[in-house]
This record gives structure tokens, C-alpha cells and sequence, in this order.
């Protein structure tokens, strides 16, 4: 499938050629024209178009038997819903997040802002996911929901689903979240939207904006046509509404009528050996290196500024695929979104993938060698020289300012 | 022991820049790689065979050019490899992504264990493992780091957000990949010399009947309906070119407590 062009009516302007994300659009007697075998059929070029020549291809043979289809939207259904993912039996941050965020949307769309909650036993936690945001808790208690587990968590929330018909579903692009939400959409047969980070409803369709390319360009996805629709969203890309213990909400008590035991069994789950320095995503402050760094002893600089300024270290993908540092200190699309007050960046080039997950920082300091290097262009301070000639001075002279 | 590993071809996405006058992606000389995380599932069924003996396959679907990190997978070791490739499959999502690969895989037949790299480096999704595993009924762990089988039984160590869990699964299943023990091995001259002369076999909707209605634009629930670059926002920068570094650094801490950002 690709994209046609009007060749008569193309002015031979050459936009489109710069904006094709896969490079499948080419010049050739002065027009612009398409490598069909190139084209992903994304219409990033149709409105980069001056004279409006480019066409989405035609989906030829559209789905003739729809109705036929598992997980068709019926148009019946409603609700917004949230994922609750827990820790101990407590819901971790991001779906406080996603609770504000979605109650938005429900307030928007005429619907109801609902909470999944699956565990051992609820406590409290209902009350507190109402005072989040939620007007409507399905709680399901279970021994198998104690510890998260991919197949009787499915198993409950797919049920949920076809009880109650919620209209779309959303769910923390965290390490379980990304575990359950794909197994939930296949399942269902229906579209999962992967770590957007901005989100907007029309009607009851979500509108799924998220990064594309490493960050480079943005996608807004639809999935108009299934249901529940899905999406995962990335911690720290919404923020929790401060609880208000006087809103209220109906708690439904939900009992799996076709109960599976889990094939996975989890043999231990240790506390990841704490290295001494803060958790990237809770830091205020953020000493990250990259290739720049030289080596994985040279960390300990960072460690050591990390210290005198109380944050945490941080590194770019490069240097974890080196084991400098170990992965829950990566940064960027395909590690950790972080938004500290102050991101320190020593000896990392700035490829997109980094950018995407520590552009939001309030203040972001770069030290590299190359003045040209793309980090500097995301950078309100930066000095350009040696990181490791650099880091022992700043050290040495932020001590001095403690100690004086 | 039969262990299907399943790779994507991306562009080197670290190696994307913007052009800072048009805002726009750079792609002249971007290379197009194996994904990163599938080469440590394919390193991953690599030790498997070396230590226990598996005959490995490897499966991709992509355009013709794709190959390329077929050829690259039996340098390494794989033993059998096959390309899932037909204009039918443009445009699909991952749901659709996910029944193509099924295909392959029941095409292919017998397995014990389908290893995935965690993620791809372009779409970063971490969707088709997981809906491949739903749609072959078998358990799944996500993330492994550390895979060992004993016997009919395979103990899989994950990295949660706090935690490092150890997760055991019984064969058949599906394991995505987030690291191997060891780097990815280099490409042997044997397995150099068995990438040239080989033909790699390419399996089209038709070859492994596929229902077209699942797979391609028409299988995908998902629709991207506006690509847009995101606003650079304007930022006022100060960037420090001293000879002397002291003074840099001076300047810089001297900008630092201006601004209250560090306190004496």
C-alpha cells in the first residue's frame, strides 16, 4: 500500500521528499514519485503538500464480512477505564496519573472514569483510586492476583471486558503494563496504541498521540472501528490530581466466573540491589553520561556530583548496551522518561532517542567535546570541552560552595 | 531442543539527527541494522544450542532488503532462517504483525521456544511478542535477562521497575528478550561463507495461507491519522567555549547560583 500522486497537477516543489519517514518519495522527471515497495502508507506527506497532490492509498478489498470480526465496536460501548497496577497491594504512581488524565476525558466525552483494580485484597485502595478520579472500581480479589502474573491477570480483565464493555482502556507502559496490555489487545482482537504521551477524545474516540522514530516525529493514532480501544502511557507524562477524599463513586465487586491457574510461576522477586544512588524518575536532579564517560570507572564521577547535589545517575542507551550502568538508569525512548529540575548530560551526543526522554527537564546542562553535538540545542547551559577534564573541576568547585 | 527467534530490520535511530534549519529527520547514511534487542534473543538461542544443542531459526518480515540481517543471523550460527514478505503486509500494525508472524511460525511447525527481542529501537512497542504468545496460547515472560532451561522447564529472570524476579515457565513458550548473558558473537568465517551461498527463502499471505482480512491495512485496528514533527521549543541557551576549563566551570556555577539552582 502506498500513497499516490497527482503528477499532472505536482509542482515539483520537493517538500515531500524531506518529510517521507522512510525515504520512499523521489524525484524523477522534475515530479515527485513514490517507491511503492518504500511507502508505509502514513500520509505524513499529504499535508506537507503545498498543491494537495498526494493521496492515502486506497485500502483495496477493505474488510468486506466486518460484522464478522471479533472486537467490531458496537457503538454500546462506554467507560473509560484504568489499569491498577500495584506494588505490595498499593496502586504505584503512574495510575494516579492516568486517573486524572482520563477522568478529563471521561468529563469530556460524557463517560465515566473506571478503575481495574486486581488483587489479594482492596483495603482502602478503592477509596483512594475514587478520590483520584475514578467514579466507578471493579474490584477482583483473589491469592492468584497477590503478585502480578500474565494469564489470570488477562484472564479476569478480559471477563471484565466483555461484562461491562468499556469503550477504551488505559494502562502504564511500565514493565507489567507493557506485559498486559498486548495480551489484553490480541485477545480481544482489537488496537493497542504504545506510549503515547498526549491523549484527546472526540466523541468516544481517543485520540492517541505518541512518538514516532525516536522521538522524531509524533503520531496521533485512532482505532475507531474495535473495542475497548488501548493505549499505554509512560510514567511521569501526566500528572496525578491532588486526592479529594470527598468525591465519591460506586465500588463493584467483581467474581471471575472462569478461573485459570497460571502457567508462569514467580520463584522469587528480589529488591533491585540498591547501588547507592536515587531512582532516575524520582530524582530532582540527574547526572547522566554517555559514550563521552570513556569508561564504566569513570562513572563514579557522576556518582560522586550525584552526591554533592543529592540526585541520581543516570546514562545514555550506549553506555548501558556497554554495562556501564545498569538499564533502570537509561534514559530516552527506549529506557526511562524523566522531568527533573536539573539534567546533567556529560559526554552524550543527544541522539533523538535520548532527547525524547529528558527534553522536558527544567533546566538541562550539557558538557561535550563536539560544540555541534544535537545536545546543545535542547541545552539552557553547556560548556563545550573534555566531560572527564571537566566533571572533577565541577565536583571539586560545588564542594568548595558546601564547605565555604 | 527447536527455537524460533524472530528479528526486525530498523534504522539505526541513535544514529538520527535533525536538520536544525528545516526540522527535519536526517536519514543520509543511516544504516539499517539488526534490531539490538533481537540480536540478544538471537545471541540468547545461540548459547541455548551451544550449551544443551537446538537448531535455531530465524524469522523476519519485511521488505526484500531485510535479508540483510538473515544473512547477518546465519553468520552468527542460525540455521535456518526464512522471510516473511509480501506487499499483502504493508501497512500493518502490530495486531496484524502479530498474525503474519504466527504464520511463519506454525509454517515452520515444530518449536519448543519463541524468543523476541524486548522491543524494536524504532517503534518501541513491545506489543508483537506478547499478542503472538496470546494468539499461540502459549505462557510468556517479557524482558528476560537471564534464560535457563531444565528440562521441560525453563527459569527466566526479569527485570521488573524495582525488583529482579525469577519466573518459571514450562515449554512450549514465548520469551521476549531485554539482554543476552554474553554480547552478541561475531559473525564466524564459516557462518560468513554459509550467509554468501545461501538463498534465503521468502514465504508470501499465500504461501502460509493467511486470511488477508487479518493481516496487512485491512488487519490493522490501529489507523495513524496525522504525522506531525513535534515543536522544538525555543530555548535561550548560554554554551561556554573556554580554553581554560576552570573557567568554564567557574561561569557555569556562577550561572548555577544566579539562577538558585544550586545553593551554597
Amino acid at each position: 500500500m502506498s500513497v499516490t500522486i497527482d503528477k499532472e497537477n505536482c509542482i515539483g516543489c520537493e517538500t515531500c521528499l524531506s518529510i517521507c519517514p522512510v525515504g520512499a518519495l523521489y524525484m524523477s522527471d522534475g515530479k515527485a514519485d513514490v517507491k511503492v515497495e518504500d511507502c508505509i502508507n502514513c500520509g505524513a506527506c499529504i499535508s506537507e503538500c503545498p498543491v494537495n497532490v498526494i493521496n492515502l492509498g486506497d485500502p483495496a478489498g477493505t474488510a468486506n464480512d466486518k460484522a464478522d470480526i471479533l472486537g467490531m465496536a458496537t457503538g454500546r460501548e462506554k467507560d473509560l477505564w484504568v489499569f491498577v497496577e500495584t506494588e505490595h497491594g498499593e496502586p504505584v504512581h503512574v495510575v494516579y496519573e492516568l486517573l486524572a488524565e482520563t477522568a478529563i476525558l471521561a468529563k469530556k466525552s460524557g463517560q465515566r472514569c473506571g478503575a481495574v483494580l486486581l488483587t489479594k485484597t482492596a483495603g482502602d485502595v478503592p477509596q483512594k483510586l475514587i478520590a483520584a478520579g475514578a467514579d466507578v472500581v471493579y474490584v477482583v480479589t483473589g491469592d492468584e492476583y497477590a503478585d502480578y502474573n500474565t494469564e489470570c491477570y488477562t484472564n479476569a480483565f478480559c471477563e471484565l471486558i466483555k461484562e461491562y464493555q468499556p469503550s477504551a482502556i488505559l494502562v502504564g507502559a511500565t514493565a507489567d503494563g507493557r506485559d498486559l496490555g498486548p495480551r489484553i489487545a490480541a485477545r480481544m482482537n482489537t488496537g493497542l496504541c504504545a506510549d503515547c504521551t498526549a491523549l484527546d477524545i472526540e466523541g468516544k474516540i481517543v485520540h492517541w498521540t505518541r512518538p514516532a522514530l525516536g522521538g522524531n516525529i509524533l503520531a496521533t493514532i485512532l482505532c475507531e472501528e474495535r473495542c475497548p480501544q488501548m493505549g499505554t502511557v509512560r510514567p511521569k507524562v501526566f500528572k496525578a490530581a491532588v486526592p479529594d477524599a470527598a468525591r465519591t463513586g460506586e465500588v463493584i465487586n467483581y467474581e471471575v466466573k472462569n478461573k485459570i491457574a497460571s502457567r508462569t510461576q514467580l520463584v522469587s522477586n528480589e529488591p533491585v540491589v540498591d547501588t547507592g544512588t536515587m531512582k532516575i524518575d524520582e530524582a530532582e536532579m540527574i547526572c547522566s553520561g554517555g559514550r563521552g564517560m570513556g569508561c564504566q570507572d569513570n562513572f563514579k564521577l557522576l556518582e560522586e556530583l550525584a552526591k554533592v547535589l543529592g540526585g541520581a545517575v543516570g546514562g545514555s542507551r550506549a553506555v548501558v548496551d556497554e554495562g556501564w550502568i545498569d538499564h533502570p538508569h537509561q534514559v530516552g525512548q527506549s529506557g526511562k522518561t524523566v522531568t527533573p529540575k536539573i539534567y546533567f548530560a556529560f559526554g552524550i551526543s543527544g541522539s533523538v532517542q535520548h532527547l525524547a526522554g529528558m527534553n522536558k527537564s527544567d533546566i538541562i546542562i550539557a558538557i561535550n567535546r563536539d560544540e555541534n553535538a544535537p545536545i546543545f540545542r535542547v541545552a539552557h547551559y553547556g560548556i563545550v570541552g573534555d566531560a572527564l577534564v571537566i566533571l572533577p573541576k565541577l565536583i571539586e568547585k560545588i564542594k568548595a560552595l558546601k564547605e565555604s | 531442543m527447536n527455537i524460533i527467534v524472530c528479528v526486525k530490520q530498523v534504522p539505526d535511530t541513535a544514529e538520527i539527527r535533525i536538520d536544525p534549519v528545516t526540522n527535519t529527520l536526517i536519514r543520509d547514511g543511516v544504516q539499517s541494522i539488526m534490531n539490538p534487542y533481537d540480536k540478544y534473543a538471537l545471541e540468547a538461542a545461540l548459547e541455548l544450542k551451544d550449551s544443551m544443542g537446538a537448531k535455531v531459526t530465524v524469522l523476519t518480515m519485511g521488505p526484500p532488503q531485510a535479508k540483510e540481517i538473515l544473512k547477518e543471523a546465519i553468520s552468527m550460527g542460525a540455521d535456518e532462517v526464512a522471510l516473511i514478505s509480501d506487499r499483502a503486509f504493508a501497512g500493518s500494525d502490530t495486531l496484524a504483525t502479530s498474525h503474519a508472524m504466527v504464520a511463519a511460525v506454525k509454517y515452520v511447525g515444530d518449536f519448543d521456544l519463541i524468543l523476541c527481542g524486548k522491543q524494536a529501537i524504532d517503534g518501541d512497542t513491545a506489543q508483537v511478542g506478547p499478542e503472538m504468545a496470546e494468539h499461540l496460547n502459549l505462557p510468556q515472560v517479557t524482558g528476560a535477562t537471564k534464560i535457563v532451561v531444565e528440562g521441560e522447564k525453563v527459569f527466566v529472570n526479569r527485570d521488573n521497575e524495582t525488583t529482579v524476579q525469577t519466573i518459571a515457565i514450562p515449554l512450549p513458550a514465548l520469551i521476549t528478550v531485554a539482554r543476552s548473558e554474553k554480547e552478541p558473537r561475531f559473525a564466524s568465517i564459516k557462518g560468513k561463507m554459509k550467509a554468501r551461498k545461501m538463498e534465503i527463502p521468502i514465504w508470501s499471505a499465500a504461501d502460509m495461507n493467511l486470511d488477508v482480512n487479518i493481516i496487512g491495512l485491512n488487519g490493522s485496528p490501529t489507523k495513524v491519522v496525522t504525522v506531525f514533527t513535534p515543536p522544538v521549543p525555543e530555548i535561550k541557551s548560554e554554551i561556554f567555549h573556554e580554553e581554560d576549563p576552570q573557567v568554564a566551570v567557574d561561569k557555569l556555577v556562577e550561572k548555577l547560583l544566579e539562577a538558585k539552582l544550586i545553593a551554597r
